[in-house]
């Protein structure tokens, strides 16, 4: 068996916020054709490594090699080479809501490509057919539902026939009828353009449904990496934790409790 | 150049052979041969794509103004050697029934002449 490449390597990925360290030294391998999820409670950091990711922050050391490119000390002209092949669906859509949904999706074919606008237009067209939204170029963010824009930011992601798409809780804030159908979207996206695709998520209904593997972010650290059957059989006990859904149990060591009363920073 | 095109005349089809990938940076070479070719009203046009590693979404979309343009005279278009992953891609986006699509570019070029 020929021994596949990590797309994407992660080494030794630290990142602090002042005193607060948020990622502790992150190891991670994720694989061509595969939609890698990564997954915690809020707070863990997976939202930091997604923006570290896709170059949106810079880390406190570490290394992140995408497609054999240093990403983190590449200059600009590199990492804008790279990140052209990346898309990304942000949690808030993040649709520029003074342009139509059409002109969102075209945007970065017209910013970063020299393709004529007939061409253009119809790749546009076809992008928001891809997400069941043909019909609605024209029209603007606001007049769509929660589900469809977050649909038309998918489309707007990958506007540039990405190698990888990265997703932040694509299914955050969508009723679970309308969120299994973003799930639904992603697997055929994926079967269709033969994608890498990196889902943060809590979402463990979305997990089981999309993942080929999982990693599990836990105080900065990965806990867990393996396929949804391995994480499902996992004894560890955090694992676990997050299966069976059961809450934190409340430890407080007095202590530091009173020292962080009483700290004046 | 990761994209080579050659134009050649099999009476009566006039066959446009692409070869490499079909990207959003070659893609508009494609273009520029299919609207040349429409504009002198050509037909029928047959884009054979059997040397074709990849053709994304700008690929697809450039086939697509070419069959518009062809129809707009009533022109023939059609394509040939069409690999599996690419065919996936006209799947998806259900473009498997809008384009006349032939296995090889004889095949093609027997439909025309029958």
């Amino acid at each position: 068996m020929v021994e596949k490449k990590p797309i994407i390597q992660i080494r030794r990925l630290t990142t602090s916020y002042g005193r607060h360290q948020i990622l502790r030294g992150i190891d991670l391998d994720i694989y061509p054709d595969e939609t890698f999820v990564i997954l915690g409670r809020s707070g863990c950091g997976k939202s930091t490594l997604l923006r570290h990711l896709v170059g949106l922050e810079k880390p406190t050391g570490g290394s992140i090699t995408i497609k054999g490119m240093d990403v983190v000390n590449a200059d600009e002209h590199e990492r804008a080479a790279i990140l052209k092949k990346m898309g990304m669906l942000f949690q808030n859509g993040a649709m520029f809501n003074s342009m139509s949904v059409g002109e969102n999706v075209a945007l970065p074919l017209r910013e970063h490509t020299p393709l004529d606008p007939a061409t253009i237009q119809i790749m546009t067209r076809l992008k928001l057919e891809l997400v069941g939204l043909s019909g609605f170029a024209d029209y603007m963010p606001a007049q769509l539902s929660g589900g469809m824009r977050k649909r038309a930011s998918l489309a707007r992601a990958l506007a540039m026939d990405p190698d990888i798409l990265f997703c932040d809780e694509p299914s955050a804030g969508l009723d679970p009828i309308v969120a299994v159908g973003i799930d639904h979207l992603i697997l055929r996206l994926k079967a269709a353009f033969k994608m890498c695709i990196v889902v943060v998520t809590h979402e463990l209904a979305s997990v089981f449904l999309i993942a080929d593997r999982i990693a599990l972010l836990d105080g900065g650290l990965v806990r867990f990496i393996g396929t949804r059957q391995e994480f499902t059989a996992s004894t560890d006990p955090r694992v676990r934790q997050f299966l069976e859904r059961r809450p934190d149990e409340d430890q407080i060591d007095p202590e530091m409790y009173v020292n962080s009363l009483l700290e004046n920073d | 150049m990761n994209l080579e095109i050659k134009t050649v005349y099999i009476d009566p089809v006039t066959a446009v052979q692409v070869a490499g990938e079909v990207d959003l940076y070659s893609s508009p070479q494609l273009r520029k041969i299919l609207v040349a070719l429409t504009e002198k009203r050509t037909t029928p046009i047959l884009v054979d794509l059997a040397e074709v590693r990849y053709l994304d979404s700008s690929g697809l979309a450039t086939l697509i103004e070419g069959l518009k343009q062809c129809q707009r005279y009533k022109g023939r278009f059609m394509l040939s050697g069409i690999s599996e992953e690419v065919k996936q891609v006209f799947e998806l986006t259900r473009l498997v029934n809008v384009f006349e699509i032939h296995a090889t570019v004889a095949a093609a070029v027997e439909s025309v002449s029958k």
